[in-house]
């Protein structure tokens, strides 16, 4: 077992999915010579080639569009968007065509094509590059959307990702690329589309995915000094979503937070918090709360510790639960 | 410039320096006059067999046959729209027989004629227009892949398959080699895919042909509202060939789309090649043309029709009797009598079959949904809604 940064593992995770399958192609910019900007495909395109790893020009509709070719011809690409606010250009051809092509063609054509997004905030960045667009790809039938939180996740999620023949947009949470863990590359990994209770709790339930599983397991650690035990369960998959997990985790504990950096309104958060009011009306103790995001365009840097979701404001959102 | 008012719209339309719509200029390719005389080109020389010529024309009638009628289908309200390609069966059938099979076309919504040279049935493309299918049929037998609607993103993937056919080793041989073809039209040119696709194309040098048909119209839009220069001229600043050919000659579409294809399989990049032709019907069945152009201009263009040049090219050649053109209308009224009762006979699909094949790995959601929509239509009588 070795101790691996979050970047290392989806590293590591590539370089064995381009090993098991010939057929398996990176491309994007700066994915080549330059590893990426945050390196994640370090090393790849010297291992295997500039046919496999593919430094492509500047246009990420050219990027989606060219990989669905690709897939028409065989071959199983691996898209690297470089920030979530660079993805827009090519949001028509992945929800346009990326999307629809294996429906359209009554399964003939398959679309074994991922997406990497690296998305969400707290690295001090310009505008654009902090973003968290997922819940438009969540709302996109066809696609499949996941979020890996941890290096273990993300060695195992972004080679389940590239071996499945629907497209899957895969979003890296880029301020925890740099936070090590134990990968044992041996183990036998969860489905890619199955939730997972990462911390046991019996009084709320906190739900987040990506770089907010952290902020929650940290609210649960602070919590528990004050008596409280939360329930921290890590969606990974944000399309399909793993309800029947939530909904275990919502009747054993009755309380439910939902906590993600992107904006409140029509989120991912909505979409849990109906569900559950369909399925869970008379077993849950308090409303479904949120802790997210503003509905404002994501702010300058300076201002996204104000922006972000904190250890503080999730506790505050248990506060107010358990008050009901 | 400036296209921030009224006034400065018409300034553009009136000065922009493009070949007027029914005037190609002297750059461009052509095999056979408006007149049916046989001319030759030094780049473009062509012999084909009096078989070949004739199956040609055949192409010709049967395809515009198959427009004619599936524009009757929808008016009598049996397709909820159809994109005639009439004025286009030349450029189509055209390039259509110059693809080899093993290459693969890319088309939009309007590519019937290549359709037809690809085998693909007409009733599968009636069906789309009818409603029972957003594709129907299989693109990679037919290496012909489905129609796509948005404007100009079929011709990223099909750049994105002639940089595969590279990646395979499948690019050298002049016979056995691979090449992929994008269709597109004036209006397409504009699209940033379109554009990005170019510079894919070339700087992979992918193994590709860029055929564009400028049928001259964008809906309502003129090519002038597209382009300040010829449309073939646009390749040179991306760093490839590009050619202005007679796209209501068929054989000189024919011969021009040859030569791209066969330069692209051999390794020598890709070609744009620019259809010079008209729309001679509506954009679609729910367009009205009258609103935006002359009756004029129609009837210069029936003057250059492609069906009319290669019948009189056929006489003049005194390869056809009036046998040839009975047996020929017999079986395009037969082709016709078959799509006709094949529409009609088309079934909509049954309601569940809508959650089929969102995914290749469906989901517990999706099926869910499912359950609950079939328990919901079960609740009618007799299973009727």
């Amino acid at each position: 077992m070795a101790q691996l940064t979050m970047a290392k593992a989806l590293n590591e995770g590539l370089r064995k999915s381009m090993e098991d399958d010939a057929k398996v192609v990176i491309m994007g910019e700066d994915v080549g010579k330059l590893g990426g900007v945050f390196r994640v495909s370090d090393g790849l395109q010297k291992d295997f080639g500039e046919h496999r790893v593919m430094d492509t020009p500047l246009a990420e509709s050219g990027i989606i569009g060219t990989a669905i070719g690709l897939a028409i011809r065989g071959y199983r690409p691996v898209c690297e968007i470089q920030f979530d606010g660079f993805v827009y250009p090519a949001f028509d051809q992945i929800v346009s065509q990326l999307a629809k092509i294996h429906a359209r063609s009554a399964g003939q054509v398959k679309m074994p094509i991922t997406v990497r997004i690296p998305f969400g905030g707290g690295i001090g960045a310009v505008e654009h590059h902090s973003e968290s667009p997922e819940a438009y790809f969540a709302h996109t039938a066809g696609l499949k959307v996941v979020a890996c939180s941890n290096p273990l996740d993300a060695y195992f999620m972004i080679q389940q990702a590239i071996a499945s023949d629907d497209p899957v947009v895969f979003f890296e949470a880029k301020r925890r690329y740099w936070e090590k863990a134990e990968v044992d590359t041996s183990a036998v990994p969860a489905p890619l589309w199955h939730a997972r209770v990462v911390r046991p709790g019996t009084d709320v339930t906190l739900v987040a995915y990506g770089p907010m599983v952290k902020t929650c397991l940290d609210a649960a650690t602070a919590a528990e000094e004050e008596g409280r035990s939360l329930e921290v369960v890590d969606l990974r998959s944000l399309s399909p979503l793993d309800f029947p997990t939530v909904f275990a985790s919502v009747r054993r504990t009755g309380r439910l937070v939902v906590v993600h950096e992107a904006p409140k309104s029509i989120g991912l958060g909505a979409e849990i918090a109906a569900r559950c009011s369909e399925e869970l009306y008379y077993e849950m103790e308090a409303p479904v709360l949120r802790v997210t995001g503003f509905d404002t365009p994501y702010p300058p840097s300076r201002l996204e510790e104000e922006y972000l979701p904190d250890l503080d404001r999730v506790l505050h959102a248990v506060d107010r639960s358990l008050g009901y | 410039m400036s296209l921030g008012s009224p006034a400065t719209t018409d300034l553009v339309t009136e000065t922009t320096p493009v070949a007027t719509s029914t005037s190609a200029g002297p750059e461009l390719v052509q095999l056979l006059t408006p007149e049916g005389e046989r001319v030759e080109h030094p780049d473009y020389p062509l012999s084909l067999s009096d078989d070949e010529y004739r199956a040609m024309y055949r192409d010709l009638v049967l395809v515009r046959r198959i427009d004619v009628e599936a524009t009757a289908l929808q008016r009598q309200g049996e397709l909820g729209i159809w994109a005639a390609l009439l004025g286009q069966e030349a450029a189509q059938v055209g390039s259509g027989r110059a693809l080899r099979p093993q290459d693969f076309a890319f088309p939009t919504y309007r590519e019937h004629g290549v359709a037809w040279c690809r085998g693909v049935d007409p009733l599968r493309l009636l069906g789309l227009f009818r409603g029972v299918s957003n594709g129907g049929w299989d693109p990679q037998e037919k290496r012909f892949n489905l129609y796509t609607i948005v404007i100009g993103s079929q011709t990223l993937h099909a750049t994105g398959y002639a940089m595969g056919i590279t990646m395979d080793g499948a690019v050298g041989d002049a016979d056995t080699a691979e090449a992929a073809i994008a269709y597109f039209g004036d209006g397409a040119s504009s699209q940033g895919d379109v554009n990005e696709a170019f510079v894919w194309a070339s700087v992979y040098n992918a193994p590709i042909v860029f055929f564009c048909q400028n049928n001259q119209w964008g809906i309502s839009t003129p090519t002038g509202h597209q382009t300040r220069i010829p449309l073939y001229q646009r390749a040179r600043g991306f760093g490839f060939p590009g050619v202005r050919v007679d796209g209501n000659d068929v054989l000189a579409s024919y011969a021009v789309t040859r030569k791209a294809l066969d330069d692209a399989r051999t390794g020598q990049g890709p070609t744009l090649v620019e259809a010079f032709t008209y729309r001679m019907g509506a954009h679609t069945t729910s367009d009205d043309p009258t609103r935006y152009r002359l009756a004029s201009e129609l009837e210069a263009w029936k003057l250059k029709d492609p069906l009319e040049r290669m019948k009189a090219f056929l006489y003049k050649q005194q390869i056809v009797d009036g046998g040839f053109f009975e047996a020929l209308d017999a079986e395009s009224a037969d082709l016709a009598a078959r799509i006709r009762q094949g529409c009609l006979a088309m079934p909509d699909p049954d309601p569940l079959s809508l959650f089929d094949n969102v995914y290749a790995e469906t989901t517990q959601v999706l099926r869910d949904e499912r359950e609950e929509f079939a328990q919901y239509l079960a609740g009618f009588s007799g299973g009727q809604h």
